[in-house]
């Protein structure tokens, strides 16, 4: 044997707080499919609400967190996905479900031509070109009379009852469709982060330059993220108009509703982690629920939290947490642990 | 004849948004900074000017004479005590701290003068006109905010290429750490060039309020004209931001001409072609 010789390594991913959290969200998950059974309609709402804002900060945070694109247009496929759910299930006669699922694979086709756009840009400047594109979508869907232009269009009476019969069942049908689409995204990230795509999306992260020479393809590793967080989130753009049964320019293409609230969540929670998207949507929750009745003031505070959260821990709770106490909950890391001698000679 | 005039209050109106360019230019050219919050520091300085002119019964213009002073200020201490903590390799947290401020900015100003609309009243001016032959004139205000525009970029334009304040915002631009070593204090460097951009933001916040209606919530919207132009004209050019701003300003007018609902959406449009076409702009610093 040469001096050289490799030492035995063995890398490891899940840890004793990942197995236990494992465990947990299995609990949980039971806990919310019995939610309907026992909980009153506002309770059920809340959840949905949850579900997509959940939904909508992991893509967030897998586009900005992990491949460095920091949109600040997320708005812009919102917007379309309750808009082409709305022009398919109305003008093509298409089941409202199916129609979400359908419009949604639309917009990831019609992201592909937005991203060669917006690609041209880089970092900050990537960030308002694509409010530049929300925009334009934002004033072309104004002018589509069809669909009710400036003032917006509803659903009419016969298609809503083809989702379900009575108001309750409607609302069952959105409920667990919210928490296939929160469960499904979060599965998604974690599966796609342990992925060699994952591994490639954290090279480019941590060095354009490096892993380009190592071979990682960076645009089309970008291009894939960004295609799958723009269907992923008309898909809950579908859902939450789906919910509300009425759409408008202003508001299915809100930079403070889709985005602000979105970016204030991941940041809060901790950028880069995927249990950072969860605690920030617990946080905002709460934060919203205390402020809700001073109208701008819970703005102002939101705006300062964020603020202040930047400037003194750019992680996020989260990250606090997770370098505090080296907790991680979603094994997405390799950890390598190399034998000593004995140990090696013991194992053999 | 009509198209005539579209077109000429269409370059008219571009000066007004090759100033909100600028400011913009400056961050992004010395700091490497991309301020968020850009607009609604322009209607900022537009309450703040109709604070001055209400509480002091100045004229706009004058008002200007406080206004100007004050943004400097705000901006040499938000770039000192805040902005600067926030500057490195990571574009992140710049980004999310200035788009904090603009949540900040915009829902302050609703609490304080609620989202009514507002105007400055510039009297005479607004109503004078010059007669360029049969059919077309020109608004002496619109034509003022377009000298200004001028003016300030040339004024800049003197300042960096002419002045040592110029050649230490270059140098910091070109290569911070050598910079530092040969004595230049990027830390006071930066807050002078936000504190600069601050000042022109004044400019354009004034007259804009002059010019139009405003309210809080239009900050937003002016971010992204100015950006447009910016872009439009070629990073780090400050006359390509002028004809950046002209590009942007004509599309507008000759879109509302054809249909009021197509006015910002044929600016958009015409910034999407330009980046697709000539993605460095037309005016890029540097040739090629």
């Amino acid at each position: 044997m040469s001096s050289v010789a490799a030492i035995p390594y063995e890398v490891t991913r899940a840890t004793q707080a990942s197995r236990a959290a494992a465990v947990v969200s299995i609990m949980l998950l039971v806990a919310l499919v019995s939610v309907p059974f026992w909980a009153d309609r506002s309770d059920l709402r809340t959840i949905v609400e949850f579900a997509c804002y959940l939904t909508l900060a992991q893509m967030w945070n897998l586009l900005a967190g992990y491949a460095g694109l920091v949109s600040v247009g997320q708005q812009a496929f919102v917007g379309l996905g309750g808009y082409l759910f709305f022009s398919l299930a109305i003008y093509a006669g298409v089941p409202p479900v199916l129609a979400i699922v359908l419009g949604a694979l639309l917009v990831g086709l019609l992201s592909v031509p937005t991203a060669l756009v917006v690609f041209r840009l880089r970092g900050a400047y990537f960030a308002i070109g694509t409010w530049v594109v929300a925009e334009v979508f934002r004033l072309v869907f104004a002018q589509v009379s069809a669909l009710g232009g400036g003032s917006g269009k509803s659903i009419p009476v016969a298609i809503v009852k083809s989702i379900g019969a009575s108001r309750d069942e409607r609302e069952l049908i959105i409920y667990f469709c919210a928490l296939v689409l929160a469960v499904g995204s979060l599965l998604l990230v974690y599966l796609l982060l342990r992925s060699r795509y994952g591994l490639a999306l954290t090279a480019i992260r941590d060095s354009e330059v490096a892993s380009d020479s190592l071979g990682v393809n960076i645009f089309r590793t970008k291009l894939t993220v960004y295609v799958l967080c723009a269907t992923v989130t008309a898909l809950v753009g579908g859902l939450i108009f789906l919910q509300k049964l009425r759409i408008a320019p202003g508001v299915a293409f809100s930079v403070q509703d889709w985005t602000v609230a979105v970016i204030f969540i991941v940041v809060i929670g901790g950028i880069g982690t995927i249990e950072g998207p969860i605690i920030g949507t617990l946080l905002y929750f709460v934060l919203r629920g205390l402020l809700a009745d001073y109208g701008s003031v819970y703005l102002i505070v939101l705006g300062l939290v964020a603020v202040g959260m930047m400037i003194k821990a750019p992680n996020g709770v989260w990250g606090w947490i997770s370098h505090r106490y080296d907790l991680h909950l979603f094994p997405v890391h390799r950890t390598l642990h190399l034998k000593t001698r004995d140990e090696s000679s013991s194992d053999s | 004849m009509e198209w005539l005039n579209t077109i000429v209050q269409g370059i008219l109106l571009g000066g007004l948004y090759a100033m909100f360019a600028t400011g913009l230019s400056l961050m992004f050219g010395i700091m490497r900074l991309v301020n968020i919050a850009h607009g609604d520091f322009i209607i900022l300085a537009a309450y703040l000017g109709l604070v001055t002119v209400s509480t002091l019964g100045l004229h706009p213009l004058a008002a200007l004479l406080v206004v100007i002073p004050l943004m400097f200020a705000v901006g040499y201490g938000l770039q000192r005590f805040l902005l600067n903590r926030t500057l490195g390799n990571d574009i992140l947290p710049p980004l999310l701290v200035t788009f904090g401020m603009s949540i900040i900015i915009q829902n302050l100003l609703m609490e304080i003068f609620s989202a009514d609309s507002q105007k400055l009243s510039a009297g005479e001016l607004e109503t004078a006109s010059l007669m360029l032959g049969q059919d077309l004139t020109i608004g002496m205000m619109p034509l003022l905010v377009f000298l200004m525009g001028v003016g300030i970029i040339a004024a800049l334009q003197y300042l960096f290429y002419k002045t040592p304040l110029g050649r230490a915002f270059r140098a910091t631009s070109d290569d911070q750490d050598t910079a530092r070593l040969m004595g230049v204090s990027n830390q006071h460097i930066f807050a002078l060039a936000m504190a600069i951009a601050m000042a022109v933001v004044a400019v354009a916040g004034v007259l804009l309020a002059m010019r139009t209606n405003f309210d809080p919530t239009i900050g937003p919207s002016r971010l992204l004209f100015g950006f447009e132009a910016v872009i439009i004209g070629g990073l780090g050019s400050l006359w390509g931001t002028l004809a950046g701003g002209v590009i942007l300003g004509v599309a507008q007018a000759v879109g509302a001409a054809i249909d009021p609902g197509w006015q910002i959406l044929a600016g958009h449009l015409v910034f999407l072609l330009i980046l697709v076409l000539r993605p460095r702009g037309l005016f890029p610093k540097g040739g090629n």
